[in-house]
């Protein structure tokens, strides 16, 4: 074993295999010094990016819960509530985002193939996708705005068949989170993936290291499979 | 790395996978959005969460790479949806067998058991909000 302040000089990246591997492989500047390898460096970002989707499925989870409950209390509601929203609309996000989602993996197979400007290419196409779908979003929000279908005490659409009952408000509050929830995920891998088409441009990935282009598009898959629950849920079911 | 000589297979037939993942999600996206036209009862939302879990699946399998993973990616993965099942069970076993505790569903004592000497100051009036 080398001494960290040895593995940390990026300038020794051909010396002789510090780990007793026999120079099975060179060591590459990227590789941390407390890790033997970087395939170990990889599977252990790899198992870190996953215990943060398994939070994520917890987090989406507990809103679903409280959905599930809300539409036992208010069934009638929920029905009525749910036909105020545009089934056309949300089916078309869920194509756009599959193609997002095809887009994504094509981009991650192009970075380990070391095809920096295709890996580009296929992660800008990602955003452009979920720009799509944020234009799609921000359509149907706005809509919603005017029909005073908002969340709580700001709801105040009129038409309704049960005077009175909160749960149409209750119906709203808990679209306006879960989506709204869903579309900061959506924003936040829009910033995640220009971050790296940039760096993807400048063949920063290849073969070697795609690790950030790997994890991000973890990232993104449970993005779209978030969707592909919430989807059915408020779009589809009476 | 072995992760990445896993993946050293051919790129055009890994394309062709990932093609061919996407057509089947966009068809299930349309047999899920048609069947909610057709009303089927309690049935309608078993078979879009149906529909919806296996595209979570394959997902998870293609596009996440779970199929050619390391196990430990998928055991962590399944294991938030094992808790958020057993959080779901729960939940559900308390709506199932819960009765609704509004006042509105409180039924009203009989009359004959109302206390007779105590005619002129009713007991406390439960029924109210």
């Amino acid at each position: 074993m080398s001494t960290s302040t040895v593995d940390l000089h990026p300038e020794h990246p051909h010396g002789p295999g510090p780990h007793g591997d026999a120079g099975a492989h060179e060591h590459d500047p990227r590789q941390q010094h407390h890790f033997t390898t970087m395939e170990q460096q990889f599977d252990t970002s790899k198992i870190g990016m996953w215990l943060f989707l398994a939070t994520e499925v917890l987090t989406f989870g507990g809103l679903f819960a409280g959905f599930g409950l809300m539409q036992n209390r208010y069934p009638q509601e929920f029905v009525e509530a749910h036909e105020q929203l545009q089934r056309l609309a949300g089916a078309l996000n869920t194509v756009v985002l599959l193609v997002s989602s095809f887009t994504m993996v094509m981009g991650v197979q192009a970075a380990r193939n070391n095809q920096p400007k295709k890996t580009a290419r296929y992660l800008w196409l990602t955003v452009a996708c979920a720009g799509i779908f944020m234009v799609v979003k921000a359509y149907e929000y706005t809509h919603k705005f005017e029909e005073g279908l908002l969340p709580g005490v700001f709801y105040h659409h009129h038409g309704d068949l049960i005077a009175g009952s909160h749960g149409y408000a209750t119906f709203f509050s808990f679209y306006f989170m879960m989506t709204g929830l869903h579309g900061l995920h959506v924003l936040i891998g829009m910033i995640l993936l220009s971050w790296l088409a940039i760096r993807a441009k400048r063949g920063e990935f290849s073969d070697k290291y795609y690790t950030p282009v790997d994890l991000v598009g973890l990232f993104w898959h449970l993005v779209d499979m978030i969707w592909i629950y919430l989807f059915p849920l408020y779009y589809l079911i009476t | 790395m072995s992760t990445h000589t896993e993946h050293a297979h051919d790129p055009k037939a890994e394309a062709r996978v990932y093609i061919v993942t996407l057509v089947t999600l966009l068809i299930l996206t349309v047999i899920t959005v048609g069947a909610s036209y057709i009303n089927f009862g309690s049935g309608n939302v078993v078979i879009a969460l149906t529909i919806a879990t296996i595209k979570g699946s394959i997902v998870a399998l293609f596009f996440m790479h779970l199929r050619h993973d390391k196990p430990i990616n998928a055991i962590i993965g399944l294991t938030g949806f094992l808790f958020l099942g057993i959080f779901l069970m729960f939940d559900f076993i308390d709506v199932g067998t819960r009765t609704n505790p509004q006042p509105i569903n409180l039924h009203a004592p009989p009359a004959a058991t109302a206390p007779a000497n105590a005619p002129a100051t009713p007991a406390p009036d439960s029924r109210k909000e």
